[in-house]
């Protein structure tokens, strides 16, 4: 398809009127096309308008029913994973098209924020769920590299903190046992320590006491960990003193 | 320039959700609870309209409101309004089932609707008949009628635009130009911004 055909799909792809195929070669050629992107957000509220005029009366029954899901499942965080596989994302997985996962891919890419689909495949849970077992898959890789060398330490009021780290890989994971919440609105945010300079290495989810975070960004020359707690979202560098400060095993 | 207006409570209800959003990524149920007061409606009103099918639509419509509480921290908001990423989820799943292969009862019960005359007007019906939808269904009107038939099929019944060229006996590329131009076209006329 010419680009300026691409262009015109705008309005088709905003209304989710295209095919798996279609819908991904538009997303790669929105990527690099500003005036694209603007125009299908724009047109993509404009959808929602018409949305909100189909509103219909919303059931008691399912109400109590969302609510009561809601309890039982666990949160998404765009950075860290869950020690176990989100059940059944094996099978879902091989049902992605080729395009979705090109999509999926960009979307891990362009995660520091220059994508600005709120909407696209790869935010999908089910493709979420693919990402979160790569994730889950890094760390268990790092767990078992033949050169994992582990330290653990006890942390502020009875959590301990365990950190694995494969020069191999050039990968350090990071465990968290008995953690206690972060305060509402903050997050615990990870850094390597540069020599003394923290490098962000992502945020811990908030709302799990025990997780095991693959730390984002490749060890190098670092000596060690450290944990802040930062506003929701995270730092571009500690805006606090470090709760916790690990040197990594030798 | 045509005047500006905005559905009901919308726009300005904006910011609140914003921050009811920020507090349900961080896992507040009851931040949740008055988040689904506001999206149920909308999210209910586009699954039922994509599926025609009381049954599936509820669970569809469950599934989204439940996505909503998972994914929640993955919202932008310089990405869109939550309304717009609520109603985006919810049509794609609506969409996502209506196509998905496994749905062979839904597949069989769209070739039926393929059979018949275009329910547009229907659709246009449930949109007057509520007195809030007004400015929605006054700017449909400002739309020529191929490109108001190619927008209400494709976004109420879900349809491909092959399959809305296929309905209305179009060429393909005519009913991509009459989707966007429909869709400009309302975005001007509601006003809205991104």
């Amino acid at each position: 398809m010419s680009t300026v055909d691409l262009h015109t799909l705008t309005g088709a792809y905003a209304l989710h009127a295209l095919s798996d195929d279609e819908r991904g070669e538009f997303e790669r050629h929105a990527a690099d096309c500003e005036a694209c992107t603007q125009e299908a957000l724009e047109l993509s509220e404009t959808a929602a308008r018409l949305g909100l005029a189909v509103s219909a009366a919303s059931p008691a029954a399912l109400k109590s029913k969302v609510m009561r899901r809601i309890t039982t499942v666990r949160q998404d965080s765009p950075r860290v994973v869950p020690l176990t596989r989100p059940p059944g994302s094996g099978s879902r997985s091989r049902r992605l098209s080729r395009w979705a996962l090109a999509a999926c891919v960009a979307g891990v890419a362009a995660f520091g924020g220059t994508t600005v689909w709120q909407y696209d495949r790869a935010q999908d849970a089910n493709e979420q769920a693919r990402q979160s077992e790569q994730r889950t898959d890094a760390i268990a890789s790092v767990l078992a590299a033949s050169d994992a060398r582990t330290k653990s330490a006890e942390l502020a009021d009875g959590a301990r903190g365990t950190v694995v780290v494969s020069k191999s890989r050039d990968e350090a994971v990071f465990i968290a046992a008995g953690m206690a919440a972060p305060p509402s609105g903050k997050v615990y945010q990870l850094w390597f320590n540069d020599a003394g300079t923290m490098r962000s290495a992502g945020l811990m989810d908030s709302h799990r006491t025990a997780e095991a975070v693959l730390l984002e960004g490749a060890v190098d020359e670092a000596s060690g960990m450290g944990i802040t707690v930062e506003p929701a979202g995270g730092s571009a560098e500690p805006t606090s003193d470090p709760i916790a400060l690990m040197t990594f095993p030798a | 320039m045509k005047e500006a207006v905005h559905i009901g409570k919308n726009p300005s209800a904006e910011p609140d959700l914003q921050e009811l959003m920020g507090s349900v990524a961080l896992g507040d149920q009851q931040a949740f609870a008055g988040l689904y007061d506001v999206v149920a409606g909308p999210v209910i009103g586009v699954v039922r309209g994509v599926l025609r099918d009381q049954a599936q639509s509820e669970e569809v419509a469950q599934e989204v409101l439940v996505e909503v509480w998972r994914s929640a921290a993955r919202y932008r908001s310089e990405r869109g309004s939550v309304i717009n990423w609520v109603l985006t989820l919810a049509h794609q799943r609506a969409v996502d089932r209506v196509r998905s292969v496994e749905a062979s009862a839904a597949r069989e019960h769209r070739a039926a609707l393929l059979d018949h005359a275009p329910e547009y007007d229907e659709v246009t019906e449930q949109v007057e008949a509520r007195l809030e939808r007004e400015q929605v269904r006054r700017c449909l009107r400002t739309l020529t009628e191929l490109q108001r038939q190619s927008v209400t099929l494709a976004y109420y019944r879900g349809m491909t635009y092959r399959e809305v060229a296929e309905s209305l006996a179009l060429p393909l590329g005519t009913v991509k130009t009459r989707l966007r131009d429909g869709l400009i076209r309302m975005r001007d006329c509601l006003g809205v911004t991104a």
